[in-house]
């Protein structure tokens, strides 16, 4: 099978740059916020190294026709629901989560690669759904699809990536023409969930204590400021004390004294707007937003629906994430244990970043129906 | 949903920047007491009692459970706590606020601290604070009367206003309660910024501490000692005065506690059994233990016997060894006496004072009523505290009708006037009553307040106008005692020293009930002596109780008298004459406090000990 991908010149140059961008931010504060405190030391050359990585798996990723990828979709998903299997029996334990499986003398979070499946699966199955209206029962199909793997990601528990499905579904779901009483029906149960959850005499029966113990802090973060409200609270003071023009690199108290819980990783976000203010921000959001639009573009230009598809839910992932992650930020959502895409620390994470931006290079590189 | 996001940034940071500003800030820095030295207590040649010392304890620093898991093999190690201690700490104090550190190991070695130094990167959990405690002398040296300290309650916070915080130290007992805002410094501060761990890495500015005051005490360091040795381990209590300024100079109780293990960290186990002893070694005896003062009562009930007048200066009884009283018999004390006589025959006051004749002072009791007696008994301060500065202090009891009828509903028996007059029944008095009362008498009827601090300004006095002639009478009795012969304290006599005093043997309970008894050491008798020198305006007067001895007060409490009388009067003719000038006394007594002084008076001491016992076995 002769490849349709181009030359060089057909590469979504535009999106490299943005995401070199986001990355040199995401490395500049990790190395503020880890370079004075002892046993961090040299986090940002561990990220640039993940970064570097990254970007060649991106690029060996986009000379791959996704439709071969897409044509092994059974057989990835399986790969998937046996990892996460394996790793609910086999998996290290952090933080009392069976989260990470160790290969190659590396820890791996097996949920990144998960995501990453899902979005191949579900952009096959919505592609392969001819008619212009979703009917009930490939609606439910998709969320048999993507329940089961949600369902193992929750047993580890890890509800952050388990929420980041439900958005890549509802994403291909409407592009694939959801009816309307549908997406009610679907959203109402959606925010009776959410509901539930907020609720204690209910969230008692569906939450571990520790995720009670998050949204109780994330209703009421000043009432117990040293203890589970700490890292919400002390996010907020983060961004907040950096005002609109910020302390400065390396200057944010709450930054380099430890104050901001994780801060070269999930809460890289609450350094960044203390030490740049919210000029920074802008910069920071405005890079997200052009990535997010980019994406938006490469799949209107896509060869065929899979295509669009793929890059949708990549778009999708990607867009809650940051969605996700910064509203934590700034105490309007609970800690969930996202990362931010690019910015945090992480080589997981980094990787899934550009596993899935590889596949949207490789969509780009077909675009042209031959 | 950007533009959501930046209208969130916008309102945190530009809209409530410096509400948050301020938040980082108080983040950042923190203020950290500097705690100011607690004032000594020196001793009246300005040696020192009490004193502070530096020291480290060992904090755990809690925020993070795990970390502190994964290290507590390795801090059991190194400090030598065992890990189920460390466990144990760690469950007790698992409701106090995470952040908190919590100290778990208050004395720390230097080797702890070089432990804590060199893993700090290593073990992260560890932290050492600076403290300063309270150095008593060893053995309970003085402990009664100089108290302890301890964190103070909720309930001591709360009075102050809020000016004592948690943890803070403060008097708990004794003068260091007593004078504990002289004693308390005020503490300063430091601002030093601090990472999320509490570390310091900066220093912003300082106030220094105030250290408190240090105070000087009437005690002498070398009478101290004495008594301390001449009491030994018996139960009991020492109380030595100046009656001419109410000066105490020496003050024991016994069995004593260690206050030096309260300046660190006392278990709650410990602290119970100290409390639950059936010994009280928390108990001051020299301004606590109310018991019946035996015959020392008897000076008080001649006493009023000469001023009442109704009775002449002349009257005599007979003492066949017993008197029958409203139908019953009473017994004098030589009834049972083991050796000598039986009986005193005919008894006037001076003999009855000399031999502690009871049937005598039965005879006045009964004659003068319950009524006069304590009236003379209220008088000098029977049933009153004498107002020492020192807390807690107990009154006794003066019986009278009016009390019975208050606190049992019922009439006076006159039988119990005739115990009374002897000093036994209801009557209670604690031994620093005694001391004033017996200082008081000699002095002519002046009464000072006794108080630890040395010269004190104003000192209250208590005047009552007894006749001379009635002040002459008594005192020769008393200096009869134990200069003549027949005298109850003839083994005390002192070469050109005119030690008098009364002794005192306190039935704990009636004879008759002690017979049915088994003869339990718990139910002998209190031995009372209380001795002052020179016989009229006396410069020292000390009473002393030994407690359950089984043995008369002239044997048992008498020497420990005598010894401190000596000592006093030792001290007081060492000083040559004529070479010491008004200045050279004044600057010697600092010279004094370079000396180690403990050593010096140990010394001292076992030569009055020796003494002690050699006059014990000649007897």
């Amino acid at each position: 099978m002769k490849d349709a991908a181009q030359g060089s010149r057909d590469y979504d140059w535009w999106l490299i740059a943005i995401l070199m961008a986001i990355c040199a931010l995401g490395v500049l504060e990790i190395y503020s916020a880890t370079h004075a405190s002892g046993g961090l030391e040299g986090m940002h050359y561990k990220q640039i190294r993940w970064l570097v990585f990254g970007f060649a798996i991106m690029f060996a990723l986009s000379r791959l026709d996704y439709h071969l990828i897409l044509d092994q979709a059974p057989l990835l998903y399986a790969i998937c629901l046996v990892a996460l299997g394996s790793v609910l029996v086999l998996g290290s334990s952090r933080f009392g989560a069976r989260r990470w499986i160790h290969l190659a003398g590396q820890d791996f979070q097996v949920s990144e690669l998960a995501k990453l499946i899902i979005i191949i699966v579900l952009a096959r199955f919505f592609a392969e759904v001819r008619s212009d209206e979703l009917d009930l029962r490939d609606v439910l199909k998709a969320g048999m699809l993507v329940g089961v793997p949600l369902a193992l990601i929750l047993k580890q528990p890890d509800l952050g990536t388990a929420l980041v499905l439900v958005p890549m579904l509802a994403v291909g779901a409407f592009l694939a023409g959801l009816k309307w009483i549908h997406a009610g029906i679907f959203t109402l149960a959606g925010v009776l969930l959410v509901g539930a959850v907020f609720y204690p005499p209910v969230s008692k029966h569906l939450l571990k204590p520790y995720q009670r113990e998050r949204i109780t802090s994330f209703l009421h973060p000043e009432e117990d400021a040293k203890g589970s409200g700490y890292q919400l609270l002390q996010s907020k003071i983060a961004v907040g004390s950096g005002g609109f023009w910020g302390k400065g690199f390396g200057n944010g108290s709450q930054n380099q004294l430890g104050y901001i819980p994780v801060r070269y990783s999930d809460f890289i976000m609450a350094a960044w707007a203390e030490e740049q203010g919210f000029k920074g921000v802008l910069l920071a959001l405005g890079l997200y937003m052009a990535l997010l639009l980019r994406l938006v573009q490469n799949a209107q230009r896509a060869k065929d629906r899979a295509g669009m598809f793929l890059v949708m839910g990549v778009a999708a992932a990607l867009g809650f994430h940051v969605l996700v992650n910064v509203a934590m930020v700034i105490g309007a959502m609970p800690v969930t244990g996202i990362p931010l895409p690019l910015m945090s620390y992480g080589g997981s994470a980094t990787l899934f970043v550009f596993m899935a931006i590889g596949l949207v290079m490789n969509v780009r590189l077909r675009r042209f129906v031959n | 949903m950007i533009g959501v996001l930046l209208l969130g940034f916008w309102k945190l940071q530009v809209i409530d920047s410096d509400k948050y500003g301020q938040m980082a800030e108080q983040n950042r820095v923190r203020s950290i007491p500097i705690i100011a030295p607690r004032g000594r207590m020196l001793d009246r040649d300005g040696r020192v009692l009490v004193d502070n010392r530096p020291s480290f304890s060992v904090l755990l620093l809690r925020d993070d459970p795990k970390l502190v898991e994964q290290y507590l093999p390795a801090i059991s190690d190194g400090l030598g706590v065992p890990i189920d201690d460390l466990r144990d700490q760690l469950q007790n104090t698992r409701n106090l606020p995470k952040f908190q550190p919590i100290v778990i190991k208050p004395e720390a070695s230097s080797a702890d601290l070089d432990f804590i130094e060199s893993h700090r990167s290593d073990i992260p959990v560890l932290e050492m604070l600076s403290v300063s405690r309270r150095r008593y002398l060893p053995n309970g040296f003085l402990a009664h009367a100089t108290g302890y300290v301890g964190e103070a309650s909720e309930t001591q916070i709360e009075n102050r206003n809020s000016k004592l915080r948690p943890g803070d130290v403060v008097g708990k007992f004794g003068l260091e309660r007593q004078y504990n805002d002289i004693l308390m410094g005020t503490d300063g501060m430091r601002r030093v910024i601090v990472n999320s761990v509490g570390k310091e890495v900066d220093h912003l500015t300082q106030q220094d501490p105030i250290p408190g005051k240090q105070i000087q005490l009437s005690i002498d360091m070398d009478l101290q000692q004495v008594a301390e040795q001449s009491l030994g381990q018996r139960p009991g209590a020492v109380v030595a005065l100046d009656p001419r300024t109410g000066e105490v100079l020496a003050m024991v109780s016994r069995p004593t506690p260690d206050p030096n293990d309260f300046a660190v960290r006392i278990s709650a186990k410990e602290w119970k059994q100290l409390n639950e002893d059936p010994l009280k070694p928390l108990l001051n005896r020299a301004i606590q233990a109310q018991l019946a003062p035996g015959s020392v009562f008897k000076i008080v009930t001649a006493t009023a016997m000469l001023e009442d007048r109704q009775i002449p200066e002349s009257f005599t009884t007979y003492c066949p060894g017993y008197g029958t009283f409203y139908g019953r018999q009473f017994k004098c004390w030589v009834y049972s006496s083991k050796k000598g006589p039986t009986s005193h025959g005919s008894t006037d006051l001076h003999e009855a004072i000399l031999k502690s004749c009871d049937v005598f002072f039965y005879t006045i009791g009964m004659k003068m009523g319950i009524d006069r007696l304590s009236y003379y008994g209220d008088k000098m301060g029977i049933g009153h505290k004498t107002g020492i500065d020192l807390p807690s202090e107990e009154a006794g009891l003066m019986p009278s009708e009016a009390w019975v009828e208050r606190v049992f509903h019922r009439k006076w028996y006159a039988g119990e006037t005739i115990s009374v007059a002897i000093g036994q029944g209801a009557i209670t008095t604690t031994p620093v009553q005694l001391a004033r009362i017996i200082g008081g008498l000699a002095s002519g009827g002046v009464f000072k307040q006794p108080h630890l601090l040395k010269d004190a300004k104003d000192v209250p006095e208590q005047r009552f106008s007894f006749s001379e002639h009635t002040i002459e009478r008594i005192t020769d009795g008393m200096y009869g005692v134990v200069n003549q012969p027949g005298g109850t304290g003839g083994q005390l006599r002192l070469a050109g020293i005119e030690l008098s005093g009364k002794s005192g043997t306190a039935q704990v309970i009636g004879y008759g009930t002690r017979a049915k008894l088994s003869k339990q050491k718990k139910f002998e008798d209190n031995a009372w002596f209380v001795g002052y020198a020179p016989r009229r305006n006396p410069e020292i007067c000390v009473a002393v109780l030994v407690q359950e001895s089984g043995q008369h007060g002239g044997e048992a409490a008498g020497p420990v008298v005598r010894d401190i009388v000596k000592a006093y009067y030792d001290k007081k003719n060492r000083v040559p004459a004529g070479t010491v000038t008004a200045e050279a006394s004044n600057t010697s007594p600092v010279n004094a406090t370079a000396v180690v002084a403990p050593a010096v008076a140990v010394k001292a001491n076992e030569a009055a000990s020796v003494e002690t016992n050699g006059n014990g076995n000649e007897r």
